[in-house]
């Protein structure tokens, strides 16, 4: 059985349209526990309290390829912690190792700082390619993750085996590290190697679980019956030989 | 002149060309306007790129300033200057500029691999002191049979592991599992084109 691609597209879009607009009184309904985000809210608060810095890595991958949307994750997740911790003594860092992912990492960071006001705070740097190749880029961010007090490192992006080197500097430092890439090899290492693993799909529902809006909310929810649908239709195409009905 | 685009305008620009070349999957009359658009988009790429160099350019000659582990830096800015006057002579495929790539950056990041070699050995080994949980000790449990199933180990095989229950969790758990995870993957990432489309995630600022 083969389903087009604009009809997943279509479902997806109807999912997300229908979750959004019935759940607007009840946005937290149905959103299971991740631990990961859990912890990562509780270490912004005790960062921005303690002075210590937050490090958002937006990994390597390309606008152009299907992992933009894995930097797309990360650069929520850098609007919510900028729009939390960008009036503290140490503002939080971005790194990335795509020059069109730094200026919208640049771009998400400066309109973070309008909203609070505080735009004459902002600088260029606060957002930094360190590398344009993945080692070069892991390369680059390692004195940044070990020289500026970093509390915690939320590497949310593409990344594939230099995740290793970017989570084994965090541990050294002390810090909480949260790690989540669309690539499998940058699962598999975040899993042994990062404090939490946000793992397969988990890494897409940033924006639903750092409180974003409620177009989030309903994305995570579509995700979810679309995970259900797939799930049903494998079962069904493998039992389909069985009646002789394919 | 204050040449900056508001956002209302930018975010219709970006939604209509995001649109177009979605619809273009069904209407393949729109397929030569789509290829523009990415033909575009992939020089913007390329500029931002070079935005992407002046940026590190920018840190380090901030840290040569102020002195701040200047050294790592000069040496850093002198390369970047060096390589990027020789790409630019003689291209990328040049004599020198492949000597640079093959004896300098191919090193350098061979060596990063074999750090992260032992970082990762270390993490498996330390990943029940972090994570004290069912799916950690699956972990381990894989990691060793998979060890143990790699071939013969200082000189004794188990044939067990080498040829049954090796196999069996390369063919079948690993591969099942990978394409759960990957079905998830895709589906994130169609749902996060879907936002941008409707204008809810703006990844350019709002």
């Amino acid at each position: 059985m083969n389903l087009p691609a604009p009809l997943w597209i279509g479902l997806c879009l109807a999912l997300i349209l229908i979750f959004t607009f019935w759940d607007r009184d009840n946005p937290r309904r149905a959103l299971r526990s991740i631990p990961a985000f859990r912890q990562l809210r509780r270490t912004i608060e005790l960062s921005v309290e303690d002075g210590s810095r937050l490090q958002i890595s937006l990994g390597g991958g390309t606008i152009l390829g299907p992992e933009a949307a894995a930097a797309f994750a990360g650069l929520t997740l850098l609007r919510q912690v900028a729009e939390i911790a960008a009036d503290s003594d140490q503002p939080p860092l971005a790194t990335t190792g795509d020059g069109a992912i730094l200026l919208l990492a640049q771009d998400t960071l400066r309109t973070s700082y309008r909203r609070l006001n505080i735009s004459d705070h902002y600088q260029g740097t606060f957002a930094q390619t360190t590398g344009l190749t993945p080692f070069s880029y892991a390369g680059g961010a390692l004195p940044l993750i070990l020289d500026h007090n970093i509390s915690a490192s939320a590497l949310v992006g593409s990344f594939s085996e230099e995740a290793g080197l970017l989570t084994a500097a965090t541990q050294r430092t002390g810090g909480f590290s949260l790690g989540g890439s669309n690539n499998l090899t940058g699962q598999a290492i975040y899993f042994a190697s990062s404090d939490q693993p946000l793992i397969g799909e988990e890494l897409f529902a940033t924006g639903a679980y750092m409180a974003a809006d409620p177009t989030h909310l309903a994305s995570a929810r579509a995700q979810d019956v679309l995970r259900w649908v797939v799930i049903l239709l494998l079962v069904v195409t493998s039992l389909l030989p069985l009646f002789a009905l394919q | 002149m204050n040449l900056r685009l508001r956002t209302p305008v930018s975010a219709a620009v970006a939604i209509a060309l995001g649109f177009i070349v979605l619809t273009s999957l069904v209407l393949p009359g729109l397929a030569a306007l789509r290829n523009q658009i990415l033909n575009w988009a992939m020089l913007l790429t390329a500029i931002a790129l070079l935005l992407g160099l002046e940026n590190l350019f920018q840190v380090h000659l901030q840290k040569v300033r102020t002195g701040d582990k200047a050294t790592f830096s000069l040496i850093l800015l002198v390369a970047m200057i060096a390589t990027f006057i020789v790409t630019l002579w003689e291209g990328s495929q040049g004599q020198l500029a492949n000597w640079i790539f093959s004896n300098i950056q191919l090193p350098v990041e061979t060596s990063l691999m074999a750090v992260l070699a032992i970082s990762l050995t270390l993490a498996a080994a330390r990943i029940m002191q972090q994570r004290k949980d069912r799916m950690s000790l699956v972990f381990l449990v894989t990691l060793f049979v998979l060890l143990l199933s790699a071939g013969p180990l200082f000189g004794i095989e188990f044939p067990m592991f080498t040829k049954t229950i090796g196999p069996y969790v390369n063919n079948f758990l690993s591969v099942g599992a990978l394409r759960g995870l990957l079905i998830g993957v895709s589906l994130g990432t169609l749902a996060t084109g879907l936002r941008i489309l409707l204008g809810s995630d703006r990844p350019y600022g709002s």
